[in-house]
């Protein structure tokens, strides 16, 4: 029954990689599978189900249940199957009278100690020892009554080995009672998510399943409620907690999760149209059937109280909201878009695309700035995180993308880690690259704050280079100066790939005392033999990769980080195989691909510049218009421009500018000065707030559409439940440019997909068929890569030759100084993503209530602040409140904070610094200074009195 | 009863502890011994640290802890007095001689007596099969046991 209502068979053990290939029959039938594979596989690769209950193929083989027992001819006894490995020749009975008598008995033990209770079980239809009771024809359980841990009570009073449910998890429920000790919850913690929260405590009939120690629930222990436990229960024990409310679905939904840029592919289990459980596709190419809390669980807020569904406009920002139909809303926000143009021209008004939104939904917000407002007015929120990224990657390598697949990571010997967090940041990866550690992989992390990774339980140590924040170009290039002067690069890949005249004049560059180690420890506070030893230790591993983060694009120097870290790959020839490679970790869902789609104002779909005057031919024949081939303008421009009266009107789809772009006043001032601000989204968010027109949204779960993930895998995403607003995104965006005069056709986002298929060189081969047929595929994919490419730059790189480009170290103009003496640095964590606007609709609130600030227990004593005290951070910016935490995490001088609640409005503190080339603001780094405080600051008691002003709304006539 | 982990010194103590095995491979068990030697148990409040210092998590510890019962989650008397009740002992008639013993000291199983002297434990075997039933004081084995003679051995030990 579990297979009727997951789809993907449980193989019983995990697939076994190699180039032997062993042949066996099994119960007649020939197979031939790779060596190493156990004879529960080979069976089940034959068709045939061998009956087990600590056996699943998430997690190695355990040979505890004794239920899949077979007899194999010219063995001894019946040897477990899970654990025993195929061998040319060998011939396997799964059924004979002997080994049904012993899976008989088998059974008949484990259901002397479990509830009957099969009708009004939560996992009725849904439990695997269910289904074996029935596949090994239990009739009846011989043994008496006696002691058990199921009875609440006997007839003596309380049954003392009897524990009640473990409720303290949000989302699933722990029942001791149902359990049958397989430890598959205990394995699946630690084999794929790494986390080690479980054990078996005690031992024989005292065996229990327990969540940290004695004293833990599963909330107060390490537990991350990623779901794998739960995933793999076979019984009711560890359950879903909207399956005891709804029942089992009855159908699946394939899609991709709309949080961070992993593109986890999950099936969406429903009922209706109502979503019972998400669980992660084991044939998602990107998490192999893993998940982490988010996309597991907190899906919640698609169906949220305070989710708006229908359209609304006003006058002023000032005025109350009044719901209105469609049509009013639309002609209200075209005529105005349009009066802009006429009184400020042409250049007045812009878009904002959403990195949250589908790639056609992106592309027809780009489309609608460039063919129907006629310019090229158009930027993302990847402005404020990975622009760097592809400016870095463009310069370099020739591609504005990460180089390798997720899979990758399963064979490198050492990941360099710089300015990520990946378990909290990027959970599923993290999970994927805990593994590979435990394998023994080397790590390196560059990062002001000791992140979690580094306490990965069964790593080996890890070297942690904690820089002061702003320092990362000085570390990293002390880090290539080392492999230079102790000449430990690759030069066969450097003569082949690159251009050894440049690097030699890098290498002179390198050489320079100024950017030795010893010189670098002065500003960077890393001493000088760590440096060394992480560059010796880069460039000796065999396949070394690097992995990456905001922390290192969110910099006045973001581009410069990107492209020293590039040098370093050139330097020492990790680039092009397996295990190697430079990996933007990207922050959301679809970050990728809305800067694949043309979201940036210089560039069309596939990074063709405006100005090129071919790429331009190709959009105006296929949209019939003349294009301006003049690059629009970014949104910190679209702001200055706004304060300076000359920009009058922005559509901002999904996204939240006003809390996530930095120094948050001048981002408020300038859409106070707009005379159209429409905004697209879930929530009346932040933004909303200065905002005329309101658009309901509509959720991931309610369209069609495609997301790319950070190693550019276009995963389907695909509608399980009608639009509560109507309309998917990309419709209402159609209605609007209609509105304004275009005169679109799209029914359906697979037509959006040919014509960026039809206009896109990259994107040439991919279409919904080829996506549904496949699951995903990786961009590049046309006609020399049909299906793909899973990593880029094999032979040589995309722009000919590997470019290393001289990676001055120039400080911050962002110093700490008496005023403000130091440094806030910014992030976020496992529970929460991004503005929180999703998460903290959703139960992991019990997780993260509230923003907290990170401050070493020297510069809190000096201050006079204990933990838990509320604090003022204040910056030449502004400033807010939130309370301390007291930890040795940050180093003396840095303190850290998210930015999830917008109570706390973190960004109210960041500078307007940002990166030379592309503008990415510098949230990493903001002289600050800390004291005691009372409570919220003026600023957050201002904006939440505007905030409760701009969020009415008028009854309805109707009502 | 107040747990040692409120005592100034606890953590430099274990601290000391967890050096003096952690270059051993497997540095668990013999860590756990010292610390039972010294705090007469193994305090919650010291798993975490050793699973810290062992790049392990305390879901661990606490599965090794829970698994041998003789590591302790609380102090047990100063004299520990165990009965085997494993099956050549109870065709000797172990089951009776523990009966009586329990009545004699005024306790059951895992319990210590109100005075703190006395704590009594259940033991699977202790290798005196062939002088059965046994019994163990401390060190001190007994073959052939009966009520007199244990608590003999109680008294001399001055429990």
């Amino acid at each position: 029954m579990k297979d009727f209502i997951i789809p993907d068979r449980d193989m019983g053990t995990p697939a076994v990689k190699s180039d032997v290939t062993v042949n066996l029959i099994v119960d007649g039938i020939p197979v031939s599978v790779p060596a190493g594979t156990s004879v529960m596989r080979a069976a089940a690769v034959a068709g045939i189900s061998v009956p087990k209950l600590c056996a699943t193929d998430h997690v190695s083989a355990f040979g505890s249940c004794r239920l899949c027992v077979v007899q194999i001819d010219g063995m001894r006894g019946l040897p477990a199957s899970c654990t025993t490995p195929v061998t040319e020749g060998m011939v396997v009975h799964t059924q004979t009278d002997e080994v049904a008598q012993i899976r008989k008995g088998v059974m008949e033990l484990y259901i002397s100690d479990h509830p009957l209770d099969c009708l009004t079980c939560a996992a009725n239809g849904d439990c695997e020892l269910q289904d074996m009771a029935g596949a090994v024809g239990l009739r009846e359980v011989r043994y008496e009554p006696g002691a058990n841990h199921f009875a609440r009570r006997d007839a003596e009073g309380p049954n003392p080995e009897y524990r009640p449910k473990d409720q303290s998890n949000p989302y699933f429920t722990f029942d001791p009672a149902k359990c049958i000790v397989c430890s598959r919850c205990v394995r699946a913690c630690e084999e794929v998510q790494g986390t080690f929260a479980l054990t078996i405590e005690g031992r024989g009939f005292d065996s229990r399943v327990s969540a940290g120690m004695a004293s833990d629930s599963f909330l107060s222990s390490d537990c991350v409620s990623c779901g794998a436990c739960v995933q793999v229960c076979p019984t009711a024990t560890l359950i879903e907690n909207s399956v005891i409310q709804i029942g089992t679905p009855e159908h699946i939904v394939k899609t991709t999760c709309a949080y961070c840029g992993v593109g986890c592919s999950f099936d969406a289990h429903m009922r209706g149209e109502e979503v019972v459980r998400m669980v992660p596709s084991k044939d998602g190419k990107a998490n192999h059937g893993h998940s982490c809390v988010k996309g597991r669980f907190a899906w919640g807020y698609a169906t949220h109280r305070e989710r708006q569904t229908q359209p609304m406009v006003r006058e002023r920002i000032t005025d109350p909201w009044r719901v209105v139909t469609w049509d009013e809303a639309l002609d209200f926000a075209a005529s105005r878009l349009r009066q802009a143009q006429a009184d400020f021209g042409r250049d007045a008004i812009g878009v904002i695309t959403s990195s949250r939104c589908t790639n056609e939904e992106t592309y027809l917000v780009q489309k609608l700035a460039r063919a129907v407002f006629h310019n090229n007015n158009t930027d993302t929120c990847a402005r404020v995180c990975h622009s760097p990224t592809g400016y870095g990657l463009k310069t370099t390598f020739g591609t504005s993308a990460g180089t390798h697949d997720f899979d990758s990571v399963d064979e490198t010997d050492l990941a360099l880690v710089i300015g990520a967090n990946p378990t909290d940041g990027h959970p599923v990866f993290a999970s994927r690259l805990r593994k590979r550690l435990r394998e023994g992989a080397g790590l390196i992390v560059l990062d002001p704050r000791q992140i979690d990774l580094l306490n990965s339980p069964h790593m080996g140590e890890g070297l942690h280079l904690p820089l002061r924040p702003g320092t990362n170009v000085a570390v990293l290039t002390a880090m290539a100066h080392v492999i230079v002067a102790e000449k430990l690069y690759d030069e066969a890949f450097i003569r082949e790939r690159c251009d050894w005249d440049e690097f030699l004049a890098y290498a002179e560059f390198l050489l320079d005392p100024r950017h030795a180690p010893e010189e670098v420890e002065k500003l960077s506070k890393v001493p000088a033999e760590l440096i060394r030893k992480a560059a010796r230790a880069y460039a000796a591993a065999p396949r070394a990769s690097i992995y990456y983060g905001l922390g290192v694009t969110e910099h006045s120097q973001g581009s410069t980080t990107v492209m020293a870290i590039a040098n370093l790959a050139m330097l020492t020839g990790n680039i092009g195989e397996p295990g190697t490679g430079v990996n933007p970790l990207r922050g959301q869902n679809n970050v990728q691909g809305s800067c694949d789609m043309g979201s940036f104002p210089h560039e069309y779909p596939g990074y063709r510049h405006v100005s090129d005057p071919e790429a331009r031919a190709i959009y105006e024949r296929a949209w019939g218009v003349e294009l301006s081939p003049e690059p629009g303008l970014r949104i910190p421009n679209m702001f200055d421009e706004a304060l300076a009266g000359r920009f009058k009107g922005l559509y901002c789809q999904g996204e939240d500018i006003v809390q996530s772009d930095p120094d948050t006043r001048h981002v408020t001032s300038a859409l106070a000065a707009m005379d159209i601000v429409i905004v697209q989204d879930l929530f009346l968010n932040e933004t909303a707030n200065y905002a005329h027109v309101f658009l309901p949204g509509s959720s991931f779960l309610e369209k069609n559409g495609t997301f790319t993930n950070a190693e550019r895998r276009i995963n389907m995403v695909r509608r399980a439940m009608t639009p509560k607003n109507g309309y998917e995104d990309w419709e209402v965006t159609q209605l609007l440019a209609n509105r304004m005069g275009a005169a679109w056709s799209y029914t359906h986002p697979r037509e959006i997909m040919a014509e960026i298929a039809l206009t896109t060189p990259s994107f040439a081969g991919v279409s919904y068929d080829l996506l549904d047929r496949e699951g995903s595929v990786q961009w590049p994919c046309n006609d020399k890569a049909p299906l793909g490419t899973p990593v880029m730059h094999i032979d040589g790189f995309v722009r000919g030759r590997g470019k290393f480009v001289h990676t001055e170290y120039v400080a911050t103009e962002e110093r700490t100084g008496a005023r403000f003496p130091l440094l806030l640095t910014t992030g976020r964590i496992l529970s929460q993503y991004n503005v929180g606007a999703q998460t903290r609709r959703t139960e992991n609130v019990v997780w993260h209530p509230e923003d907290i600030l990170e401050i070493h227990p020297s510069d809190a004593e000096n201050r006079g602040i204990r933990e838990g005290d509320w604090v003022r951070v204040a910056s030449r910016s502004g400033d807010t409140s939130l309370r301390a935490h007291i930890t040795e995490r940050v180093a003396p001088g840095v303190v850290y904070t998210t930015f999830h609640h917008p109570t706390t409005q973190a960004n109210v503190v960041t500078t307007d610094n940002s990166d030379w080339a592309t503008n990415c603001p510098e949230f990493k780094v903001t002289a600050v200074q800390v004291s005691p405080s009372n409570g919220p600051s003026e600023w957050q008691e201002e904006y939440r009195h505007h905030s409760d002003l701009a969020r009415r709304i008028l009854p309805t006539a109707a009502e | 009863m107040t747990s040692p982990a409120t005592d100034a010194d606890f953590l430099l103590r274990l601290d000391e502890i967890i050096a003096a095995h952690k270059g051993r491979e497997g540095p668990l068990l013999p860590i756990l011994h010292d610390v039972q030697a010294e705090w007469g148990h193994v305090p919650e409040e010291a798993q975490p640290v050793l699973a810290e210092a062992l790049g392990m998590t305390r879901a661990e510890v606490h599965g090794v802890v829970s698994f041998y019962h003789d590591f302790r989650d609380h102090p047990h008397g100063r004299h520990v007095l165990r009965l085997c009740r494993a099956e050549a002992c109870q065709s000797m008639g172990a089951e009776a001689l523990a009966e009586e013993v329990r009545t004699a000291l005024g306790i059951d199983w895992h319990e210590t007596t109100p005075d703190g002297r006395l704590t009594l434990e259940p033991v699977f075997c202790l290798g005196l099969c062939a002088c059965a039933p046994s019994a163990q004081m401390g060190d001190r084995l007994l073959g052939r046991a009966n009520l007199a003679k244990v608590q003999k051995l109680v008294a001399e030990a001055g429990a």
